[in-house]
């Protein structure tokens, strides 16, 4: 379907040139979705007090964000201006309702954990934000490249969270203890968990601290107020 | 009565929309920079919010859950479209929009230039679809208590919303560290909220 237009970026440059590199590079620090264009904050918050949840709905918004560049991206000289806001809907709501019956049918359980927020990857910000702002005015390739690119940086924060959020509130990691039984204070030892991490707030408060962290080092992206 | 009451509360203090569920943060961090453009993006929620969870709950019940076609004849009583639930709900929340927005434009343009872009961005608001989502989660028994819902639901996007802005609009003096200027301040502010809400969380309704 998509090899014909491939083919064309080919002629003008390689496909791993640097501009497409930079494609896939910058929303991992200097643009990422969710510290600096503050995307997709609602999903990214939610689900990350398990690692296996956060994985599998990283795997997810890559999906759906990679296969929905490419559909806007080849539809968009025939979106009518007026009514894309409804094209582009329609578009990732059949995406997701795919991943949906992929999930409930392959992994139940992760299925029942992530519940609505699922359906949520429809109103993710970062999708109808990269349509709007990439996939309307970009050629096939690159589009694939920058969906794959901004839900990676999305999935990277996921993640990183997710591990932070499960090994400080359950010890545990993927569902694996990693801390000893025998520190636990029940068994005699001098160690419990900090409950805390796996209460909502704590969430918003490790993506603040991955904030101070980048921003100290990549200093340009300091706010003025 | 006193059970809608209850739903009402909850909605507002203990399953807060924000604090809880983190529903609708992108337009909850981008649009409380003043307490003057949140009150409008809270009023223009809280009246989608009460207009789609109830006609979402409706289409769910006599189009959507397994053998809701029952009313059409009983040969469709084995018929399960919950498949459609997200394609139908983000249409009748992007049509409801489109039409609210047309019709304060037509009847009251001072509010309709004072919402400006926040009305169509509503149309891509986690918390919109995410109170279509709940209402069909927790199968509410009656189109009353759904609409009591969502109008609770709006009504907690709305406090919380205005509530930073009025923190936003005061920090503005502090001296903050350079790196944590905007989002990563309001984050924490989000956070130390959510823990204050928290203590709502104890009241058994």
């Amino acid at each position: 379907m998509s090899t014909e237009t491939v083919d064309k970026t080919k002629d003008k440059e390689p496909l791993f040139s640097k501009k497409n590199r930079k494609l896939l590079k910058d929303p991992m620090n200097d643009d990422n979705p969710i510290t600096v264009q503050v995307l997709g904050i609602c999903s990214a918050l939610a689900i990350t007090v398990q690692l296996k949840p956060a994985v599998v709905m990283a795997m997810s918004v890559v999906f759906v964000m990679a296969a929905g560049n490419i559909i806007i991206s080849l539809l968009r000289n025939m979106i009518p201006q007026r009514v894309r806001i409804i094209v582009m809907l329609t578009v990732i709501a059949a995406l997701v309702i795919l991943v949906d019956q992929v999930l409930k049918a392959y992994l139940f359980d992760v299925s029942k954990q992530l519940s609505v927020f699922i359906g949520l990857i429809i109103t993710n910000c970062i999708i109808m934000g990269r349509f709007e702002a990439f996939a309307m005015g970009n050629g096939v390739w690159r589009s694939f490249l920058d969906g794959v690119g901004n839900a990676a940086g999305y999935g990277v924060i996921l993640i990183l969270v997710s591990i932070f959020r499960e090994f400080f509130g359950t010890g545990t990691l993927w569902g694996i203890q990693l801390i000893p039984e025998s520190w636990y204070m029940s068994n005699g030892g001098f160690y419990s968990d900090n409950g805390m991490m796996l209460l909502p707030p704590m969430a918003l408060i490790s993506v603040a601290l991955i904030i101070w962290v980048q921003r100290s080092y990549n200093r340009k992206l300091i706010e003025e107020n | 009565m006193q059970e809608l009451v209850n739903i009402f509360a909850k909605a507002i203090f203990v399953e807060n929309m924000v604090f809880a569920y983190f529903l609708g943060m992108c337009s909850y961090l981008a649009v409380s920079q003043t307490v003057k453009t949140s009150l409008g993006l809270g009023a223009a929620v809280i009246f989608v919010l009460g207009m789609t969870v109830p006609i979402n709950y409706l289409l769910e019940n006599y189009v959507l859950a397994e053998g809701a076609l029952t009313w059409l004849g009983e040969q469709y009583a084995d018929v399960n479209l919950s498949f459609l639930t997200f394609i139908l709900f983000i249409a009748v929340i992007a049509s409801m929009v489109q039409l609210v927005e047309m019709v304060v434009e037509k009847f009251s343009p001072t509010l309709y230039s004072s919402l400006g872009i926040f009305l169509p961005l509503i149309a891509v608001n986690c918390a919109i679809l995410g109170g279509s989502l709940f209402m069909q989660e927790r199968s509410y028994s009656n189109i009353t208590e759904a609409s009591v819902f969502g109008l609770g639901s709006g009504v907690g996007f709305f406090v919380a919303i205005v509530a930073l802005a009025a923190i936003r609009e005061k920090i503005r003096y502090s001296n903050v560290p350079g790196p944590m200027r905007g989002l990563g301040i309001t984050f924490v502010i989000t956070g130390l909220m959510g823990i204050a809400f928290m203590s709502f969380m104890g009241i058994k309704l």
